[in-house]
């Protein structure tokens, strides 16, 4: 019986590959995609000012809600901003530690980087954002070691600088973005070790018999070389700045980001449409990231 | 060879860098450890006045906080079977057909991680309202599911594609049928990487809060739980008793699928 089953399947191969794709092509289709395209048609509905109920009618004004009021626009650039400054910070700390990994250290050194960079990677996200807050408090952790240090002024002094600055490191955009960058650090080191490893050797050889400079060197054989691997670590630390609204909510300043804004709407709020048309704007911002990174080349040696 | 060996020698600033970035990753997690020993109960006093196993003891006395735990580990669960299923599914069919439109079934594979968790969260949350489903415990799954498939697609997919054809061919020319050849040949070769996946997948729900807290309605899971402690300062050493259990309990299983994955590439343990 059986038998004849798989036959019968093995015969007939674009029969057999449809019957095992269905079920979860049902799933991710219907379920996920199917949710994107409600949220989609969700934010071109608009609330009732009065009745405070969502009317399904298609209309933009949503959108020039968000467009239109500065305290909004703020919000998107706010998170824009810090999405860019976390990218560049976790690709600068990132590049040693991926390079050592990738090129100097072997056998052991090597498993014990690669199980040092994950294992902090996979320790529960909320678990380690509480930890900052432990860190960072005012007298936590890491006032104490500055203090240790005697760097308590210059701490101060970082503190009181316009914008970033705050009360304490817990309450400061300061302290978000060293959060932020902790927090998808390994998503920028995996990515750019594994590009680095394909680095051959003998290039970095042959361009220092040449006569570069390791600078030169650096930025001529190593950085184009490491690019695919940079814009794909970049994608997930932009992506994961742009949607994240638990780090926002726990360390940080007064101000709003996308994602809790995305977050209040749909709950105290009861604003979905604002809500999904807010939620549109990091799939745009990531979609032109991605379209970017694509015409300057960043995926040409993948 | 002694040019070559000093060319493969770091220098001192590149070791130190790589260093402290692997010191910068693993400092909070052990301030976590420290501080679910400390005697102080009110501020983040550094370093802590003294040490105790206390409130360990306070802690695994909270009924609220086991009901939490146990709604977790039901829908990890229930998300890692349903993932197991249609991920092995998808996995197989898409490791070596080539058919028209495989590039979008591709990309939609990967949509759910690639998209910030956020999304996946308002989206599913406004077809659940646009559906009038109530949300619980069954919504939750179906969040979760969502990118745990993808988790476990992954993981299978690059398992079968370093599995030689050959082995399936030999298997039919000998007379086995595709249940035997399923069963006696690829079931053992992609064992581990299911086994890895679906502890991956299993870690990964339970740790889960982004997508959650849009799709949770009034159930409490454990991160949600914990979520509501950390604007309770009066709790905070049961919040780190609690922290230190939750980073043991997902650490655990994703190191042992670490390792499993990693068991069957040519430079991996054997």
């Amino acid at each position: 019986m059986t038998r004849s089953i798989s036959a019968f399947l093995y015969g007939r191969r674009g029969f057999y590959l449809s019957l095992l794709l269905l079920p979860p092509l049902l799933w991710l289709g219907v379920v996920y995609l199917g949710s994107l395209f409600a949220l989609l048609m969700q934010s071109f509905y608009a609330i009732d000012e009065f009745t405070a109920r969502i009317i399904p009618e298609f209309t933009l004004a949503t959108y020039r809600q968000l467009v239109s009021h500065p305290a909004n626009v703020d919000i998107i650039l706010r998170t824009l901003g810090m999405a860019v400054a976390v990218t560049l910070a976790a690709a600068v700390i990132a590049f040693p530690v991926a390079n050592y990994m990738a090129r100097y250290a072997g056998g052991r050194m090597k498993a014990f980087f690669y199980v040092g960079v994950m294992t902090p990677m996979w320790t529960s996200y909320l678990v380690k954002v509480y930890a900052w807050r432990l860190v960072l408090a005012k007298q936590g952790v890491l006032s104490w070691f500055v203090d240790q240090f005697g760097l308590t002024p210059a701490l101060e002094q970082a503190l009181a600088t316009p914008v970033v600055g705050g009360p304490s490191l817990a309450s400061s955009y300061l302290g978000m973005f060293i959060v932020f960058v902790y927090m998808w650090l390994p998503f920028m080191i995996l990515p750019l070790a594994a590009a680095l490893e394909r680095v051959p050797a003998s290039l970095l050889q042959a361009s220092a018999d040449l006569g570069a400079r390791p600078g030169q060197t650096f930025r001529q054989i190593v950085l184009p070389l490491a690019l695919p691997g940079l814009a794909a670590g970049s994608v997930f630390t932009f992506s994961l700045t742009l949607g994240d609204y638990i780090i926002p909510s726990v360390v940080g300043a007064p101000g709003y980001f996308i994602g809790m804004m995305v977050y209040q709407q749909q709950g105290t709020a009861g604003n979905i449409p604002l809500a999904a048309a807010f939620s549109v704007v990091p799939i745009l911002l990531i979609g032109a990231y991605l379209t970017l990174a694509k015409r300057l080349g960043a995926f040409d040696a993948l | 060879m002694r040019s070559d060996r000093d060319w493969n020698r770091a220098s001192l600033g590149q070791r130190l860098a790589a260093f402290a970035g692997l010191a910068f990753l693993h400092l909070p997690v052990w301030v976590i450890v420290l501080y679910a020993f400390t005697t102080e109960d009110r501020t983040y006093q550094f370093p802590p006045p003294g040490l105790t196993l206390h409130w360990f003891e306070v802690a695994f006395a909270r009924e609220d906080m086991w009901a939490a735990l146990r709604l977790s580990l039901s829908v990890a669960a229930m998300a890692t079977a349903m993932a197991l299923v249609l991920g092995t599914l998808a996995a197989f069919a898409l490791a070596r057909s080539r058919f028209r439109g495989r590039e979008a079934v591709t990309l939609l594979f990967v949509l759910p991680i690639a998209l910030p968790g956020i999304i996946t969260g308002i989206a599913l949350l406004s077809a659940f309202k646009l559906a009038d489903f109530q949300l619980g415990f069954w919504t939750i799954v179906t969040g979760h599911a969502t990118f745990c498939i993808v988790i476990v697609h992954n993981n299978v997919i690059a398992r079968l594609r370093r599995l030689p054809q050959s082995w399936i061919e030999a298997s039919m020319d000998l007379g086995a049928d595709g249940t035997q050849t399923f069963r006696y040949v690829l079931l053992p070769q992609i064992a581990t990487a299911l086994l890895a996946g679906g502890m991956l997948a299993f870690a990964l729900s339970f740790d889960e809060i982004i997508v959650t807290l849009f799709t949770a309605g009034h159930e409490r899971t454990l991160p949600i739980w914990f979520f509501n402690e950390l604007f309770r300062p009066r709790e905070r050493p049961i919040t780190n008793v609690v922290a230190v259990t939750v980073v043991l309990v997902t650490l655990i299983p994703i190191l042992l699928a670490y390792w499993l994955t990693r068991q069957g590439e040519p430079d991996g343990p054997k």
